[in-house]
């Protein structure tokens, strides 16, 4: 067996020489940070090693991310204990996002985190790096899901709005809510995006870190009238909450890769569901497998058994590891 | 195809009725013909493709599949038509554009077995994921969105502005894609010829007589007419062109669990009655009809033995003619098809058909004892149909009502009886009945809720005669108060809040349904269970 230095574990990935932890569900003395999703980033760590975005993003949820934080810029190299080598590579996923290359004894393994291949104006693309293990997630490892082109959904969006009414976007916090704005902008709408309380900070977050969203305003103590024909965002758990009595006769829709199939929408209890997610689909899955062309492939948190009987099929060596803690069912 | 798959996925996203209805009135706006006249026919269930089944989608995938993914893939969507429409591998550049409805509908008829997994290859590739969900459901006759066929037809009559009992009185002999039906409603077009076939009419039927209408309808009881409603099914029977088709109420075609019924009637008509089936439970002056349960053996049959012709043997209970050779009765006053009806009947087959008898009934409590007397029990109730209504589709307000058979009961105590009159003026037949406003073992007393003076027999009368003479404890003048020992189930429609009672309780058209001797006064039921009965 490969990158026996490497130990999953069920609180995360144990790199057993340097005594330390790739998003570890509890606190660990040294943990690297793929990104900022509260799946993977949690507060409590001795030392941690994240982009300064993740690092950013993780202040703002905790407070304090960390005891010691380092940031590691795209493509920087750290040195660990035991002499592991970590270098940060852009996964595509939301701003700070990243894949960490861990190197030690002559083997090279890629921990993705979570990552995407469709292009995003808030972060910059997923790079493939040539190793030995690639440890990719599989949130959406069903051949079912295959994410259609974003401007589609983004159009189906705006078209939705309608006289004495708003469009209420049910979006992660963290990636999809500023990704959704940006995805507006770009289509060339450029009316306030009115949002609910709990994803301004983030949204103000993006932009100080050089993410451009244009006029965003809170509804909070907006008259209902003024929201007419408007677009609002909100986090999924408000889509049908109290909150949402304040707007006028929403239609309400939800921007996630599980819209893809039709229960998974009709439980969300959504009028229009968009399929816009932050994470790879079963195409970009393969593909980057494929491109990589890892000795190993090690199936992280999602639908492992698709994607193990895709290398399988395709005679790739592959393992899938039982890690706990990752969810991402507002993805 | 496109316009289709949008519809069928925005029927999937809304929940509420009206939201549905709204969706389908535009698509049936905006589209054209032939498209919206097969969409129809798919959301109705009116389309059948025998080569296109579950079974052929699955083997085409499995061509295309590895079954492993395929299985997961499908155990998480959780329907096969979804799970093909998202897997199917999409060619680089699809190689036509989309079919129209019409157009997916005249390929899939095309379909044979041997054919069935390139035809269907052809059409998937033209269309995207939606399409194909959209497609495979049309194709499969699975639409399973939430839209009964009901709905459909609503949706349609809205559309058009035209009314719904006349689309459904339409829609029956018409086939996909319903162009005359389209031309009739949207363009103003004739309606759609009946011609020479024997088609449903839409039922007239009625509403349950409770509420306030028992009072409008005792006010008024002169302008109706009572039949005794019979416990078969409703049914009608339509000679058209040489033939005979006998139709139930949901508009099912059941002539062939009823040859007897068809083969019975050869001229050009249209008559609604009961079907029910002769038997051994013969119920006197208006009996010859056997229980529902007899009529159960014949129902659901697709073809009849001889044996079960011989055994039970069916006809039909006639109460109204719709139509006579070329002449519609419908617009005509009940009472003028009634006497339509007595003309006909006799020159009909008197083994399958006969005449409903009207009751002769002065007043609503009048009838209220005629039907708690009929003891036939192929009698569910009485009908109540105003003389001058014509016979319209569906349920209007106020014309016809039935009044059921099916009472409340409470036990009572018998407190005061009353001598009677006429031919019971030697009879203490008249009884005041009451229940306990508590606890009867910790001092309640016994408060009259009612008074009732039919529901028993001959028999009964003589013995309920015997015990208030007996046991009388008091007498004003025509009355006697018994020492109330004796417990009576009594039977009623309804109980209403009265502030004429000291109960506070009124009941309506209140009999004695049985005499419980058996029970023990103490254990009669108390004020408060009746209170739980009112419902106004």
């Amino acid at each position: 067996m490969t990158a026996r230095w490497l130990v999953p574990e069920r609180e995360g990935l144990r790199v057993a020489p340097a005594g330390a932890w790739v998003d570890p569900a509890q606190p660990a003395p040294l943990a690297l940070i793929t990104h900022g999703h509260a799946d993977h980033a949690r507060g409590g760590h001795g030392q941690v090693f994240a982009t300064a975005e993740t690092l950013a993003i993780m202040a703002l949820r905790f407070g304090h991310p960390a005891a010691r934080a380092v940031p590691v810029a795209y493509g920087e190299t750290v040195t660990l204990p035991g002499g592991v080598r970590a270098t940060f590579h852009p996964a595509g996923h939301v701003l700070g996002s990243a894949q960490i290359l861990l190197e030690h004894a002559g083997e090279r393994v890629v921990v993705t985190g979570d990552f995407k291949r469709r292009p995003d104006p808030t972060c910059p693309p997923f790079v493939p790096v040539p190793c030995d293990v690639l440890i990719t997630e599989a949130t959406f490892g069903l051949p079912v899901f295959r994410h259609p082109p974003i401007g589609g959904e983004i159009a189906r969006l705006l078209a939705a709005r309608g006289a004495g009414r708003c469009v209420l976007v049910g979006a992660y916090a963290l990636g999809k809510a500023q990704r959704v704005i940006a995805e507006l902008r770009r289509a060339g709408y450029h009316e306030p995006v009115w949002l609910h309380g709990a994803l301004e900070r983030m949204c103000r977050l993006y932009a100080e870190l050089g993410v451009d969203l244009g006029d965003v305003r809170l509804v909070a103590g907006v008259p209902k009238g003024a929201l007419e024909g408007a677009i609002v965002l909100s986090p999924p758990s408000a889509l049908n909450d109290r909150w949402s009595r304040r707007l006028p006769d929403p239609v309400t829709a939800m921007a996630s890769g599980w819209m893809r199939v039709r229960q998974r929408a009709r439980q969300r209890n959504v009028d229009l569901p968009l399929v816009i997610s932050d994470h790879a689909d079963w195409d970009e899955l393969t593909a980057t497998i494929a491109e990589v062309n890892p000795g190993e492939t090690w199936i992280t948190h999602g639908a492992e058994e698709a994607l193990l009987r895709w290398c399988e099929l395709t005679q790739r060596k592959a393992r899938a590891l039982a890690l706990v803690g990752y969810d991402d069912e507002d993805d | 195809m496109e316009a289709f798959a949008a519809l069928v996925d925005a029927i999937v996203y809304t929940r509420s009725r009206n939201g549905k209805l709204a969706l389908i009135i535009a698509y049936l706006r905006a589209t054209p013909d032939p498209d919206r006249g097969w969409a129809l026919a798919a959301l109705t269930g009116g389309l059948d493709f025998p080569a296109v089944k579950a079974s052929a989608i699955r083997a085409l995938m499995m061509a295309r599949i590895d079954p492993v993914l395929w299985q997961l893939s499908r155990d998480f969507v959780g329907d096969t038509a979804e799970t093909a429409s998202l897997l199917w591998p999409e060619p680089a550049e699809k190689p036509a554009p989309p079919p129209t409805v019409a157009e997916a509908v005249g390929e899939l008829a095309a379909i044979t077995r041997s054919n069935v997994a390139q035809k269907l290859s052809e059409l998937f590739d033209r269309l995207d994921a939606d399409g194909r969900y959209a497609l495979i459901k049309l194709a499969t006759g699975a639409m399973r969105i939430g839209i009964s066929a009901r709905l459909a037809k609503v949706a349609f009559a809205q559309a058009f502005g035209v009314a719904v009992e006349l689309v459904e009185e339409f829609w029956h002999g018409q086939t996909a894609p319903y162009t005359a039906l389209f031309d009739w409603a949207a363009r103003g077009a004739p309606p759609p010829d009946h011609g020479d076939v024997p088609l449903l009419r839409p039922f007239m039927l009625s509403h349950p007589l409770e509420g306030p209408a028992i009072d409008a309808v005792a006010a008024d009881f002169a302008a109706f007419a009572a039949e005794w409603k019979w416990d078969g099914i409703r049914v009608q029977v339509v000679h058209a062109g040489g033939d005979t088709r006998v139709f139930s109420r949901g508009g099912d075609d059941v002539t062939a669990a009823f040859p007897e019924i068809a083969a019975a009637l050869d001229r050009p008509m249209i008559l609604d009655g009961e079907l029910m089936v002769r038997g051994s439970h013969q119920g006197g002056a208006e009996g010859g009809a056997a229980s529902f349960n007899a009529l159960q053996q014949r129902l659901g049959r697709k073809t009849v033995s001889a044996a079960m012709l011989r055994d039970y043997p069916a006809f039909v209970r006639l109460y109204d003619v719709l139509q006579v050779a070329e002449e519609d009765m419908r617009p005509f006053a009940w009472e003028q098809r009634r006497a339509r009806l007595e003309e006909i009947v006799p020159a009909l087959d008197g083994e399958r058909f006969d005449l409903s008898g009207v009751i002769a009934a002065e007043t609503l409590d009048a009838l209220a004892e005629l039907r708690s007397r009929a003891r036939d029990a192929a009698i569910e109730g009485v009908m109540l149909k105003r003389r001058d209504a014509p016979y319209v589709a569906g349920r209007r307000t106020g014309l016809w009502f039935k009044w059921k058979r099916d009472p409340l009961t409470v036990d009572c105590v018998l407190m005061y009886a009353q001598r009677g009159s006429g031919k019971r003026s030697s009879f203490y037949s008249d009884y005041t009945f009451g229940c306990w406003n508590g606890d009867p073992d910790a001092g309640a007393e016994l408060l009259p809720v009612g008074k009732a003076y039919f529901g028993f027999t001959d028999e009964e009368l003589k013995w309920l005669d015997r015990h208030v003479r007996q046991h009388t404890v008091a007498r004003f003048g025509p009355v006697r108060e018994t020492d109330k020992s004796l417990v009576l189930e009594v039977a009623f429609d309804s109980v209403h809040a009265s502030k004429r009672h000291k109960s506070g309780l009124a009941m309506r058209f209140p009999r004695i349904s049985r005499i419980r001797a058996d029970k023990p006064a103490h254990e009669a039921d108390r004020i408060e269970t009746l209170q739980a009965m009112v419902r106004d």
